[in-house]
């Protein structure tokens, strides 16, 4: 399939899940976000629990193979059985062997996500077995025929009337079926008489532990205490991943999951069962005899698959992906997710940003490169995760593995000359995302002709058809004159000597080529509170080849960035910082691109301008330098920005200030850096940024304020109006 | 330290929707019956000096016809824990998971002396139980799903849960 052809089809596809399931899947993800707001606010020890948690699962997979020598030991002295299998057919040749074994004609499950990935119920029916889903939501799936749109609520891109049309379909009840209630009901009874006639009960399991032989399982409904203790045979299947040391370690998860996953205090059930349990067997045949009065004794199989665990363990890159307690918390974080749900962001099996990494362990990386370009790199999972994973980064790292994957193309003379290193297998239209500022500084020497070039309906066509650029947005319009060549040509207002402070203001690509206006803002307002200020050379950060998952560009481009600034930091001076997205890079990815000291000094001194600001009038600086609260604004901060905690400095500077301000609360535009101008993405991202539109359309008398590029471009195309950065609105000529 | 963690205790059921009722082992036949809905099925109280199903409506020891049938269930928890409400119910050979988790109202008995602050606390419990190769659920407030488009509650699980607090044990 050609490039173009490909993207169509990525194109009709988003457009289609838009259409049929956004709406639920918002709704529902809206739902568990409310509640994990309010959970996590409750709780006072989130932070450190987190700590914990990501401690104890990097220990736990440092140690697995003793972990699970242990848990062989623990499980055969209580009297069950370990099966570790190599692979999906292994597990599954394995649970087949023990469920004919038993002569069993009926198993029941609990939701086990591990089960989907192996496809143990096309095995098992395969050998004749009924086998029926007790969790409502896999019950609705199981009945629909349907893949999970999400790893804990696996039907929740289905509206109540959905679920209703289909059952009303499927079994045709004498009175239509139509409240929740009623379809609860229904399927409560139909799947309690399957459990009651059931031979084995399968479940998954979210923690083992070693010490014990214990499995923690996590649910809501009761199925799964039902599933493990009716049945004699229970069957436990779960990555090894899961296997912690003991009990002592269990407790941060069980505080922490059942508040990221759907914003409980605590799950309904925590059930920690030592199979084979202590409940007396329940003999439904013969009713009457009291419970355990059966000759018959309980079994378990706990079934450990790696099915590629092993090799994501070795691999420095997808290893934390291992720390996954799939809680479901980096799909509600993310704006695409809530958009176009699991369907979309998914593969075989796994849903959300993490899917990536599972997927591309698990599957292949052929099953993560479906969907691993809706990973915008906006970081609001980061500090959503209970175990920390840096998903965000493993979702680039997959990127660029799938950049080596991609043949070279016969229209690459477009871009030739773009990528400075062997990475020409990498697609045209990331490479051309990629080397943004390779246009810009063409586009600057040539503008204006450059702007009216890329304004011409034949070239935004071309650009569509081999770049997948979008046409529906405008291009960025370069600037003659750059900041660089503005501050060149002016003389400093706080010259070294006199200067409390000194400051090196970074001028990103984007400042430096197109919104210059922020940038000569910025330096009249440090220089207005006394500040000494000297500009850097305008190299690209990396953010955008990165952000194409361009690894080894991007980590050239941060080493020149670091070269560039370290005689500033040798001198003491400060690093000042307009973008956002340039920001997070000092701060976040360049501890993965550069050498721990370089990259621990620059993340140390590095600022956003508004902190920067709100840091000097803190500290005594005078704010009647700047200028007086104007008109009422509406802000919206940068994705970025939030997860840095650094969004709240614009807001209290304004508020010093005097500003009437109101803010955003959505986890970002939807433009996203290149995102969104891509052609397959562009509907997304629009649609994305409708919730933004939706809280700013009746702020007609607000000045719309943005701090990064990619929502100003955005905002500017919702609401059709000028957007603004907070710097140029306090800057002190900004009368 | 006592009367604060049952405090707390209550506040959590409160917040959870489950009713919490105060009695002494002398009156316990009398509360139990004046709670249960017949019919109603319970396991035999081990340990639980003075306190006895045995002059009450419930009937023991359960069968799968009572499993299936009952409205009530009676059942003793190991440990109930006050910052979430939660019931540590202990499977043990005399059916307390089964019994506790099939009928629609399950009827829960808490010695005070039970009632321990936080999670944390009960991990040294629960730590000799799976040793000794035991298991235990945590159960907090009733079965619920949100999996047909609203939540409901009472799915595989009770729809009611009911504490009754021996405040003398």
């Amino acid at each position: 399939m050609s490039t173009r052809s490909e993207r169509r089809r990525k194109a009709e596809k988003i457009r289609h899940l838009l259409e049929t399931e956004g709406d639920a899947v918002q709704e529902n993800v809206d739902h568990l976000n409310q509640g994990r707001y309010g959970a996590i606010e409750r709780f006072d020890e989130f932070e450190d629990l987190r700590t914990a948690a990501r401690q104890i699962k990097e220990d736990a997979i440092e140690n697995l193979p003793a972990l699970i020598d242990e848990l062989r030991a623990s499980v055969e002295a209580n009297g069950g059985t370990l099966y570790v299998a190599d692979d999906a057919e292994d597990a599954n040749r394995y649970v087949t062997d023990v469920v004919a074994s038993k002569d069993a004609d009926t198993l029941v499950k609990s939701k086990s996500m591990t089960t989907e990935e192996i496809d143990v119920n096309e095995a098992l029916e395969a050998t004749g077995v009924d086998v029926w889903e007790t969790d409502l939501g896999e019950f609705v799936l199981q009945v629909a025929d349907e893949r999970s749109s999400h790893l804990v609520g696996p039907s929740l891109h289905k509206s109540r009337e959905e679920v209703a049309k289909l059952f009303n379909r499927v079994f045709e009840p004498e009175e239509p079926f139509e409240t929740a209630e009623e379809l609860t009901q229904f399927a409560r009874d139909y799947l309690g008489e399957r459990i009651r006639d059931a031979d084995v009960g399968m479940t998954g399991a979210n923690f083992v532990l070693a010490e014990s032989g214990t499995i923690a399982l996590v649910t809501n409904e009761g199925n799964a205490r039902k599933t493990a203790v009716t049945p004699d045979t229970h069957v436990a299947v779960a990555g090894i991943e899961k296997v912690i040391p003991g009990v002592e370690e269990l407790q941060p998860f069980v505080e922490l999951i059942s508040k990221t996953a759907t914003g409980q205090d605590i799950s309904q059930y925590v059930s920690m069962l030592t199979p084979p349990v202590d409940s007396p067997t329940i003999d439904f045949d013969n009713p009457d005899e009291p419970l355990g009065s059966d000759d018959a004794d309980r079994e378990f199989h706990l079934v450990l698959i790696d099915n590629g665990r092993t090799a994501m363990r070795e691999d420095d890159q997808l290893r934390e992906t291992l720390y996954c307690i799939r809680c479901g918390a980096c799909a509600n974080s993310c704006a695409n997710f809530q958009h176009v749900g699991g369907h979309a962001f998914g593969g075989e099996t796994y849903t959300g940003g993490i899917a990536t990494g599972w997927e591309a362990g698990v599957e292949g990386l052929d099953s993560a490169g479906e969907f691993n370009d809706l990973c915008t790199g906006c970081s609001r999972c980061v500090n959503a995760c209970p175990v920390k994973i840096d998903i965000p980064w493993i979702n680039t790292v997959v990127r660029d593995r799938l950049n080596g994957e991609t043949p070279p193309s016969e229209f690459a003379f477009l871009v030739e000359g773009l990528t400075p290193d062997a990475e020409e297998t990498v697609g045209l239209q990331k490479r051309l995302f990629g080397n943004f500022d390779t246009f810009a500084k063409l586009g600057s020497a040539t503008a204006p002709v450059s702007n009216w070039m890329t304004s011409l309906g034949p070239v935004r066509s071309l650009l569509d058809r081999y770049l997948g650029v979008a046409t529906e947005r405008d291009l960025p319009a370069f600037q003659r004159e750059t900041l660089v060549d503005w501050f060149g040509a002016r003389r400093p207002r706080a010259p070294n000597a006199t200067a409390e402070r000194t400051v090196v203001l970074y001028p990103d690509v984007y400042t430096n080529y197109v919104l210059t206006g922020r940038g000569k803002a910025a330096v009249r307002t440090l220089e207005a509170l006394g500040v000494h200020v000297e500009l850097a050379s305008p190299l690209e950060s990396g953010r955008a080849p990165l952000s194409q998952g361009m690894v080894s560009t991007a980590t050239e481009r941060a080493e020149s960035v670091a070269a560039d600034l370290a005689p500033y930091l040798d001198s003491d001076f400060d690093v000042v910082v307009i973008e956002p997205s340039d920001l997070a890079m000092f701060r976040r990815e360049y501890g993965k691109l550069l050498d721990a000291g370089d990259a621990e000094r620059l993340s140390a001194n590095s600022y956003d301008v508004m902190e920067y600001l709100y840091g000097l009038i803190s500290n005594g600086a005078d704010a009647d330098a700047l200028a007086d609260a104007a008109a009422p604004v509406a802000y919206h901060s940068h994705c970025q920005q939030r997860t840095l905690g650094v969004d709240v400095y614009a807001e209290s500077v304004f508020e010093e200030l005097g500003f009437d301000v109101v803010t955003s609360d959505v986890e970002c535009c939807g433009m996203a850096g290149s995102f969104g101008y891509k052609s397959e993405y562009y509907e997304l991202s629009m649609d994305v940024g409708e919730d933004l539109r939706e809280q700013f359309v009746d702020e007609t008398d607000r000045v719309l304020v943005a701090s990064g590029t990619s929502c100003t471009e955005q905002m500017t195309d919702l609401f059709r109006r000028d957007v603004t950065h907070p710097i140029e609105l306090v800057a002190p000529d900004a009368r | 330290m006592r009367t604060a963690h049952t405090q707390r205790f209550a506040s959590s059921l409160a917040d959870i929707g489950v009713s919490l009722t105060r009695t002494e082992a002398a009156d316990f036949a009398a509360t139990i019956d004046s709670l249960v809905t017949e019919p109603a099925v319970g396991v035999p109280f081990e340990g639980y000096d003075g306190v006895s199903l045995a002059d009450t409506a419930v009937e023991t020891p359960p069968t799968p016809r009572l499993l299936h049938e009952a409205e009530t269930g009676v059942t003793p928890v190991g440990k109930a824990v006050a910052e979430y409400g939660t019931l540590v119910v202990d499977s043990d050979p005399v059916g307390t998971e089964p019994v506790s988790l099939y009928c629609p109202t399950h009827v829960a008995v808490v010695r005070e002396s039970d009632v321990v602050p936080d999670v944390e606390s009960v991990t040294d419990y629960l730590g000799d139980r799976f040793a000794a190769g035991g298991s235990s659920v945590f159960a907090t407030g009733v079965s619920s799903t949100g999996d047909m488009g609203a939540l409901v509650e009472g799915v595989h699980g009770p729809k009611r849960v009911e504490v009754v607090l021996l405040t003398d044990r």
